[in-house]
């Protein structure tokens, strides 16, 4: 099925496809990067809070009719924020905290979808806003995407020594006079910018499975950080090319009706994960095989 | 009582912490290549004067200097307590070296073959080539311990704090690091601050001792300083001094017989005061 796609001539022409191809790479290398990050810091939980607290930014901006990556953009980054000055004041219970505000920014999303159904102008802007439609992402979105894309990389990579150093040990950071806290907001900053870009492609409920999937994956079988990055840069846009050769594909299993990208791409990524599960535990297992071996020698 | 040359200076250190005074006046100074135990049971401020070193923890009167006049920063190295490290970080005991080179620097380490030769002979001195291309939390704790102390003395720093290194090591591991510690810091020219609830591995190696109790502190030459009457001034009532075994044990009075005894039947028994 899948090699029957560079040789359909519809699908490197097609002009949603291009635009799907073009932000979902952004995404998935955004995601990438600020996913091995987040997952480093053991912040996937508050990753993918800010994903679904994004949704209401998406859901505000459908209803009047502005940029959705804005929206998701926005929303993200006020709340990523306001959880890092949390953070800087030592709130206890941080996941508690985390579980409060996914759950008044769903709530909110909520209440905006409800307009968007009853008196906006776009249809189908829950399923768009909460799971993805990549297919109809419009064009003019492109340029803006791939500008969010640069800076949330160009951040990253600044950071890229300072954040190892602080997800080893705060306080080894801090002895060598780095300002952890700078390191941690701008971190805050890019995990903003990657949610908001997953959320654009594969919605925002999904959007934690482009950001921690991959990493995960990825950080399971990399030997060091940069061999991390690039691994879960190849995952991640792996499924996300794949998820959209195989919806586009989809079109002739069902004639007239196409299964959804967002559908695709995170089995993609869920095969990836138990791939990478399976040849981890392989590796350990041949690990201690040899080192059984050379004790018994 | 300041020599210009001094690697740290502490006078008259005081911190509270939660309206509590945990730090009552400490006084001392390290010279440049010295290898000083901290000394003091649980509880007994250890850790929070490290940090007040390290700029951590504000005074709340004294002072505290550095060779340069400066805090923290470049200057000190830092391992601290019960540090865990993640195994599911993609760290190499050989990145965490060069982490403790450059890593607080912007951006990602251009390939530097000076760089990774510094990081090699770090490696090479604390004995931990064995490892080196390991992920550094699967790594046993003596092991850690020794890609730490590397990440710490990487930059040359001129003063090593060094917060319980020796917990979680056999007898074995113990007199190993206490060997490697005293080694590295002549040959660095770092003085070392090395904080310890039992005393006895150090005795051979220590240049000099802080010792604390209920956060105030006496320091000096190890002989002068952990006699029965220094230490029962600084605890405020009496304790002994028992030496037995070729152990030195403090003990509070009343229970010092009874310790004695029972130290002699069972060499490895220690005791603390309470
Ligand atoms: N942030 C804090 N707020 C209030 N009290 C504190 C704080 N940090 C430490 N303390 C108190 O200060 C005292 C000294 O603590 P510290 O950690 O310095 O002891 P320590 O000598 O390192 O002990 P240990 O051998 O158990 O590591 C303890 O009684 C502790 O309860
Ligand atoms: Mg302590």
């Amino acid at each position: 099925m899948l090699m029957s796609v560079p040789s359909n001539p519809g699908f490197w022409v097609n002009e949603p496809v291009r635009v799907a191809l073009t932000v979902g790479a952004g995404a998935a290398l955004v995601c990438a990067v600020v996913g091995c990050a987040t997952v480093m810091r053991r912040q996937a939980f508050a990753g993918h809070a800010l994903a679904d607290v994004s949704s209401a930014g998406g859901s505000a901006a459908y209803l009047l009719g502005l940029n959705p990556l804005l929206g998701f953009l926005g929303m993200a980054a006020a709340v990523a924020v306001v959880m890092e000055w949390a953070d800087m004041r030592e709130v206890r219970e941080r996941d508690l905290l985390t579980g409060v505000v996914l759950g008044a920014g769903l709530g909110l999303t909520a209440l905006l979808l409800y307009f968007d159904a009853t008196m906006g102008s776009v249809s189908g802007a829950a399923m768009t806003v909460l799971f993805g439609s990549m297919f109809t992402i419009p064009a003019t979105i492109v340029p803006v995407a791939l500008a969010v894309a640069g800076a949330a990389l160009v951040a990253s990579a600044i950071i890229y020594r300072p954040l190892l150093l602080s997800a080893l040990a705060a306080d080894l950071a801090r002895a060598q006079g780095l300002r952890v806290r700078a390191v941690t907001l701008t971190h805050a900053v890019t995990l903003a910018l990657a949610v908001s870009l997953a959320a654009m492609t594969v919605g925002a409920i999904l959007a934690t499975a482009l950001l921690i999937g991959p990493a995960a994956a990825a950080l399971r079988l990399a030997r060091r950080p940069f061999e991390a990055l690039v691994l879960a840069a190849l995952i991640g846009l792996g499924a996300t090319w794949g998820g959209i050769a195989l919806a586009y594909e989809s079109f002739y299993w069902t004639p007239g009706r196409g299964w959804p990208v967002s559908f695709f791409i995170v089995i993609l990524i869920f095969v990836a994960y138990l791939l990478s599960s399976w040849a981890a535990t392989r590796r350990g297992a041949r690990r201690g095989a040899a080192l059984y071996g050379c004790e018994g020698a | 009582m300041s020599t210009v040359a001094a690697a740290l200076t502490v006078e008259r250190a005081c911190v509270e912490l939660g309206g509590r005074p945990i730090l009552r006046e400490v006084s001392f100074q390290l010279a440049p290549g010295e290898f000083c135990g901290l000394i003091g049971s649980n509880g007994s401020g250890k850790t929070t004067l490290l940090r007040a070193i390290l700029g951590f923890v504000r005074l709340d009167s004294g002072q505290i200097r550095l060779a340069d006049g400066t805090t923290a920063g470049r200057l000190v190295g830092y391992v601290p307590q019960k540090i865990a490290l993640d195994p599911g970080l993609p760290l190499r005991a050989r990145d965490v070296v060069a982490l403790g080179l450059d890593g607080a620097r912007l951006g990602p380490a251009l390939p530097s073959r000076r760089r990774a030769e510094q990081v090699e002979q770090m490696l090479h001195a604390v004995g931990a080539e064995a490892f080196a291309d390991q992920r550094v939390g699967l790594l046993s704790g003596g092991q850690q311990q020794r890609v730490l102390v590397a990440h710490a003395l990487v930059r040359r720093p001129r003063l090593l704090l060094l917060d319980e290194p020796l917990a979680n090591l056999d007898v074995r591991s113990t007199a190993e690091i206490v060997a490697l510690l005293r080694r590295l810091s002549r040959e660095y020219g770092a003085a070392v601050l090395l904080s310890a609830h039992d005393m006895n591995p150090l005795l051979p190696a220590m240049d000099r001792i802080v010792y604390l109790a209920h956060g105030s502190a006496v320091a000096g030459k190890a002989e002068e300083v952990v006699r029965t009457e220094v230490l029962s001034e600084l605890y405020g009532y009496h304790v002994d001094v028992v030496r037995v075994h070729g152990r030195v044990v403090v003990v509070a009075a009343e229970a010092s017989d009874q310790i004695r005894a029972a130290v002699a039947r069972d060499p490895v028994h220690t005791a603390s005061v309470p």
